[in-house]
């Protein structure tokens, strides 16, 4: 079909679809303020109890008196619904902390992979001598091991707490959970040998073999089911913003996967095409999703007011599953592929900028007057770093799949900086603040030593900027570079050796972030340090501390 | 029950919506594209060094995807060649376009650099070409010893990457590799109408410019 007839074609029916959402939403009254549906996370007489768990009782008790406003005082914490969410945390604790302890594995792993693939490209000589140590292979266990075993791993983590917690019921099926997450790190841990042994698939993204593949597709199915059976035998009337994102996520994740790893269907630059789309949507429909769901959860809680408004959020999650999901093509601009393909990406791609508002205003009106509470818990730190990050990383992210912008950007380490912003600055920064929330619950344990959480934040927030502003500002040098006929090839090579090296410096002070971090998850999963809120792991009396505390 | 019902349908009509635009079109657009009469489909010893190639992660360093004169004129300029066609991957399982161009595009490499010698040195040690190249050498792609056996070729080495009374001996799969590599020549013609009219994606017919001397 003619291409032009293709995209007016398409046009037409986006703009029929948005008139019929635009109608049905009025319908709904869905253009009327929900502020019931924003408050589902807390508990009847809740609102105004700030919940920071990695807190001390003093330094608790301080976040509180700062977040105090008027009217606060008279609620209490409805008994009845407080051990109704005791009971749901303790169904999910055991799969949870399963996830968490195996996304810590692979982020000390895969950090330590991704510097040395960074040094690697400064010191050309330095591991050389066998295959497994080869920058392309090195680089390749790196993105396996923070895409698939940081981030995937603490995401389903995520998830199954907060599925029971917000439909207010205990988790079905743990087992089968258990069940998959075994099965999908089994698949995460022969996918990094495989790549080390030189046995990949060969596409960005889907490196692992399909063979392997298999396991973490049954893996996701085997945690699918118990969720969704959750989530029709839930007692809560309506779903809150976070379950929309995370049961979406999950779902699409496995689509994904699946059509992606189909062998022997895609060939040539249709495989190109559907390696993009996968590669784009795998940060656009699952981590996106998942850590803007946790933040949708996290933030509010912390600070113990509902977001602002209920339906911005639901839009967010609409024109997300949208527009994100056909974005992948603006990875192939001025390729070999269909003109309209990646035009339909770009266009899509600053759509992007719909959702990513609706988020930033939301977030922003809520913590309007209360962003001083970050000084108070280094939880909320991390996840409006993250949610900051968030709105960064897209609003650069629609504007370099312009044209004009990738004709520079495409082919350099920009690319590489703006990928480290989404995954780092923004989803793993969120991932960290939620562990240091969940741990606390899921173990009944302090963190033994809070002090540790700042050097984290700093360390981590420090590392991953210099990460991105040198390599960034090195990547647009080479993109001017390679793009001028008259400068040698070999010029686009030399202006980014500074910037490479600032990466390391940059990639040094996060993988230092993670020792600390992982060190501090041991030493709260082994109990070393001062022992202050009883050790048992279903001690009665930490169960009575946290009643007490409101939770 | 009705929310659930919304989100799953919902969640599954636009991850629909995106496969059918994104992965399903492009699959019936591309299916019917030719392979261009001079393309031959890749030897046994040739496929053995592309999975090389992919083993060894080539692909993320290296792109195989000239742009048009039009949008990026200097990939032209460098020896890269004509801009690149979906008939021209007809044969490529996986795909190799590859994102980034930490070396240069090498969808042409066997037609700017054919010389064996110069590939199989390059992989040894690739700073005894190329000064300031970032490329890691691999050396377990050889093997270093005393002198080669009846039959093996050795390595021609500018002096002094080479240790004192040693030889280097390309080992098979090295020698596949820069098979591989040799066999990237896309400098045959291609019929006019492709699938590519957007703007600054017009294909050239930019002749090839041999450079046997430099690698970029």
């Amino acid at each position: 079909m003619d291409s032009a007839l293709l995209s007016l074609l398409a046009a037409f029916l986006l703009s029929i679809l948005g008139l019929f959402a635009f109608i049905w939403s009025l319908r709904k009254g869905l253009l009327v303020e929900n502020v019931k549906a924003a408050s589902a996370i807390f508990v009847k007489g809740e609102i105004g109890q700030v919940d920071d768990p990695a807190l001390r009782p003093a330094a608790q008790a301080s976040l509180q008196a700062a977040a105090m406003e008027p009217g606060d005082a008279a609620h209490v914490p409805d008994a009845q619904e407080v051990e109704e969410r005791l009971a749901a945390d303790r169904s999910s604790a055991f799969p949870v902390f399963m996830f968490i302890a195996f996304g810590c594995m692979w982020l000390l792993f895969g950090g330590i992979a991704g510097l040395t693939a960074s040094l690697k490209l400064h010191w050309p000589d330095w591991l050389v001598s066998e295959a497994w140590m080869t920058f392309g292979r090195m680089r390749t266990m790196h993105l396996t091991a923070v895409l698939y075993g940081w981030i995937t791993n603490v995401e389903l983590g995520i998830i199954i707490w907060l599925m029971p917690r917000l439909l207010r019921r205990p988790l079905m099926g743990p087992m089968w959970i258990m069940l998959g997450g075994a099965l999908v790190n089994t698949a995460i841990a022969s996918g990094i040998g495989a790549i080390g042994a030189g046995w990949t698939d060969g596409l960005e993204y889907l490196e692992m073999p399909w063979q392997i593949g298999i396991f973490f597709a049954v893996g996701m199915v085997c945690i699918i089911v118990p969720v969704m059976y959750t989530l029709i035998n839930r007692k809560v009337e309506s779903l809150y913003v976070t379950t929309w994102y995370h049961t979406a996520g999950l779902l699409w994740i496995t689509m994904l996967f699946i059509v992606g790893k189909l062998p022997g269907v895609h060939f040539g630059v249709q495989q190109a095409g559907m390696n993009w789309w996968y590669g784009h949507n795998v940060l656009g429909l699952w981590f996106t999703p998942v850590a803007v769901g946790a933040i949708y959860y996290f933030l509010p809680k912390i600070i113990a007011r509902p977001v602002r408004s209920y339906n911005l959020s639901i839009l967010g999650f609409w024109t997300l599953a949208f527009f994100y999901a056909q974005v992948g093509g603006h990875h192939l601009v001025g390729g070999p592929v269909p003109g309209w393909l990646v035009t339909l990406s770009i266009v899509q791609s600053m759509m992007m900028i719909i959702p990513v508002l609706a988020f930033t205003i939301n977030m922003a009106l809520t913590m309007k007057g209360r962003m001083r509470l970050a000084l108070y818990s280094p939880t909320l730190r991390f996840v409006m770093f993250g949610g900051f990050m968030y709105m960064l990383s897209s609003l650069q992210g629609s504007f370099e799949a312009l044209r004009s912008v990738q004709q520079v950007a495409h082919f350099t380490h920009f690319t590489v900086a703006h990928a480290h912003l989404g995954a780092y600055g923004f989803v793993t920064m969120v991932l960290f603040g939620a562990i240091y929330f969940m741990m606390p619950r899921i173990l009944h344990y302090e963190w033994p030593f809070p002090k540790l959480i700042s050097w984290h934040f700093w360390l981590a927030s420090i590392g991953v900027m210099i990460y991105f502003v040198f390599l960034t500002y090195g990547g647009w040098l080479q993109g001017l570079a390679m793009l001028d006929p008259a400068r040698p090839f070999m010029d686009s090579v030399a202006v980014t050796l500074p910037w490479l090296q600032w990466r390391s410096v940059g990639g040094g002070l996060m993988v230092a972030s993670h020792l600390i971090f992982v060190g501090h998850f041991l030493a709260m999963v082994l109990r070393f340090g001062p022992n202050r809120a009883g050790a048992a792991l279903f001690s009665t009396q930490a169960r009575a501390m946290e009643v007490v505390h409101g939770e | 029950m009705e929310n659930e019902v919304k989100l799953t349908t919902g969640a599954m009509v636009t991850f629909a919506i995106a496969v059918s635009a994104l992965v399903v079109l492009p699959y019936i657009q591309v299916r019917g594209v030719e392979a261009p009469e001079g393309l031959k489909p890749y030897t046994s010893a040739e496929l053995r060094g592309r999975a090389s190639y992919i083993a060894n992660g080539c692909m993320y360093c290296h792109s195989q995807q000239p742009r048009s004169e039009s949008f990026a004129p200097a990939d032209a300029k460098r020896g890269w060649g004509r801009a690149s066609v979906p008939g021209d991957y007809m044969y490529d399982r996986p795909h190799l376009l590859g994102s980034m161009r930490t070396g240069p595009d090498l969808f042409n490499i066997g037609v700017r650099q054919p010389s064996k010698d110069w590939q199989l040195g390059h992989l040894f040690q690739p700073r005894a070409y190329v000064p300031g190249s970032i490329m890691p050498s691999y050396p377990y792609l050889f093997d270093v010893k005393d002198e080669a056996d009846p039959g093996e070729e050795v390595v021609n080495l500018p002096p002094g990457h080479v240790p004192e009374g040693k030889v280097v001996v390309p080992t098979p799969e090295a020698l596949d590799l820069v098979k591989y590599l040799q066999s990237l020549k896309r400098n045959y013609p291609i019929l006019p109408p492709q699938p590519r009219e957007a703007e600054g994606a017009k294909t050239s017919s930019a002749p090839m410019a041999a450079q046997p001397s430099s690698a970029s």
